[in-house]
């Protein structure tokens, strides 16, 4: 299934995307579209290529076919130095926060403003500020990452992904371990983020409330392509059985979490038990 | 021998020899790596951060001086002891000075601190950049168009050379001086006598040969850590293993490139 963007030029496409691990092809022809100042969501069970497809367009591995653009440049096709220069059009909040554990909460978020800009120092502790007032924790600037908890390390993840103002923001799994208000924090950030800078939004997660509450159009992935595409309200009440499952969160459906009976016959017993 | 089994040991030969080339290639592209980004952040486009050296020379040289002071306290004073005797009887109880000095400048001295500094620096630097790739600093680092050679390798690798050499000059100093310690108060020789010996006898050729080496452990050290480190998968046994195997790796490499340089300088100087 593609998944194209509503109206105007896409700031973010991928063109027959597949990619393989030791033979076994985890993201099966994806085509995606998605239009400036967008929030989409992918949901998706765990295993489905959510991750892969995420480490897909930030350029961690590079599609065996088609190609990923980004802004206008294709980052599949891009040298060391355009890579770079593409990388700074986006931010990303991995899943575990990934702060700078020898830095300072100020500091991890200073980072990109040191590295990529001549920006005067005053300016930088600015930026420190705004970026951290802006997440909820303008007083937790010289703490270390290992002071601060699970969610604080995420919202200051947040702060430093959009430290350089992207285009792009890409979200992989934030309210995971979070507690409901943390999640609603981070829910929060990225409706004003959009709403307030324009800020196109991608966001990975498994959280059916988050995606609900935060996203212009949802789309689930399941055994590596698409399969229902559209705006959260269509999800509220879906047709496709393992949407369904998934958006009800049923342990029977189409979708397997245990294997079939057969199958486990077969695995315990080898071939001629499953006959 | 059949030629099944045959076939198996050629395989595994084959296997053993494309993973040593592909290591040592993957090792030989840090270090190219680490010269580039070495050259422009010091020289092209001067970004290098000095306080981010300055900390890491801190760390890795500085807080190792009182290990490496008392190790080859010990290192010269054993010189010393096992020499005595055999000096004496040749009646030559006066070259005592003259052997420990070139063994600690040409040899024990950059062995040693090498060693002492692959257990306290590479094994740091190969656990610390390993729990970073586990803990996705790294893949932020590279997404964030930050090169993680530029800013984590370059500052360890100038950080760990400069302290190995630095580290050697006073491992040098304090090996003689052990030496010197076991001279005068148990052989009762006067410690001017055996200062002298050594400023008499040392040549610049014996100080140099000695620093280059030291400089040349340092690199392998730093490389191999960090080489090590970033190639981290697997959560933490993975970071376990790689620490085990750059301090391994790091050893071996000092002790067989120590024997090659020595022949070097042995036929060339």
């Amino acid at each position: 299934m593609e998944v194209k963007a509503p109206t105007g030029q896409p700031i973010l496409e991928l063109r027959g995307v597949q990619k393989f691990f030791d033979g076994r092809q985890v993201l099966k022809d994806i085509n995606l579209s998605v239009a400036a100042g967008e929030t989409l969501v992918i949901i998706g069970g765990s295993g489905c290529g959510k991750s892969t497809l995420l480490q897909t367009v930030i350029g961690e591995y590079k599609p065996d076919v088609g190609h990923v653009f980004i802004d206008g440049d294709d980052a599949c096709c891009a040298g060391p130095k355009d890579l770079d220069r593409i990388r700074r059009k986006f931010g990303i909040l991995f899943q575990s926060g990934a702060l700078y554990s020898s830095m300072t909460v100020g500091e991890n978020v200073a980072l990109p403003l040191r590295e990529h800009t001549d920006l005067d120092e005053k300016i930088v502790q600015m930026i420190i500020k705004m970026k951290l007032e802006l997440v909820g924790l303008r007083d937790f600037e010289n703490l270390m990452p290992s002071q601060i908890s699970g969610g604080m390390r995420k919202r200051v993840g947040l702060a430093r992904a959009i430290a350089l103002d992207p285009k792009i923001v890409f979200y992989d799994e934030p309210s995971a371990g979070l507690d409901p208000i943390a999640t609603s924090v981070i829910d929060q950030l990225v409706i004003d983020l959009r709403t307030k800078l324009g800020v196109t939004s991608i966001v990975v997660t498994h959280d059916m409330k988050s995606a609900m509450r935060i996203a212009d159009r949802v789309a689930m992935l399941y055994n590596g392509e698409f399969i229902a595409v559209g705006p959260p309200k269509d999800f509220t009440n879906p047709t496709d059985p393992r949407v369904r499952q998934f958006v009800e969160g049923l342990a029977d459906g189409p979708i397997p979490l245990r294997v079939s009976k057969t199958d486990y016959l077969t695995d315990l017993f080898g071939a001629e038990a499953g006959d | 021998m059949s030629n099944l089994s045959l076939a198996r040991l050629l395989e595994r030969v084959g296997a053993q020899g494309e993973g040593l080339l592909s290591y040592m290639g993957g090792l030989g592209f840090l270090a190219l790596d680490t010269v580039k980004f070495g050259f422009l952040g010091l020289v092209v486009k001067p970004r290098l951060k000095p306080d981010a050296t300055f900390f890491q020379m801190v760390r890795l040289g500085v807080r190792a001086i009182p290990i490496v002071v008392l190790v080859q306290t010990f290192v010269g004073m054993i010189l010393a002891f096992q020499l005595s005797p055999v000096l004496a009887d040749y009646g030559q109880l006066d070259k005592v000075a003259t052997v420990v000095s070139i063994a600690m400048f040409r040899e024990l001295g950059p062995l040693i601190t090498a060693i002492v500094l692959t257990g306290f620096a590479g094994a740091a630097i190969a656990a610390e950049l390993g729990t970073m790739v586990v803990g996705e600093e790294i893949a932020a680092m590279r997404t964030s168009a930050i090169h993680p050679i530029r800013f984590l390798v370059v500052p360890r690798v100038v950080a760990c050379v400069m302290m190995t050499v630095a580290l050697t000059i006073v491992a040098d100093i304090v090996g003689s001086a052990g030496g010197g310690i076991v001279s005068r108060f148990i052989l009762g020789r006067d410690a001017w006598e055996y200062y002298h010996t050594i400023t008499d006898s040392l040549l610049i050729k014996d100080v140099l040969t000695g620093l280059i080496k030291s400089g040349i452990f340092g690199f392998l050290i730093v490389l191999i850590a960090c080489y090590e480190g970033l190639g981290v998968s697997g959560g933490a046994g993975g970071v376990g293993r790689a620490t085990t195997r750059s301090v391994v790796l790091a050893i071996f490499l000092i002790i067989a490139s120590d024997c090659v340089f020595t022949a070097l300088f042995y036929f060339l100087w």
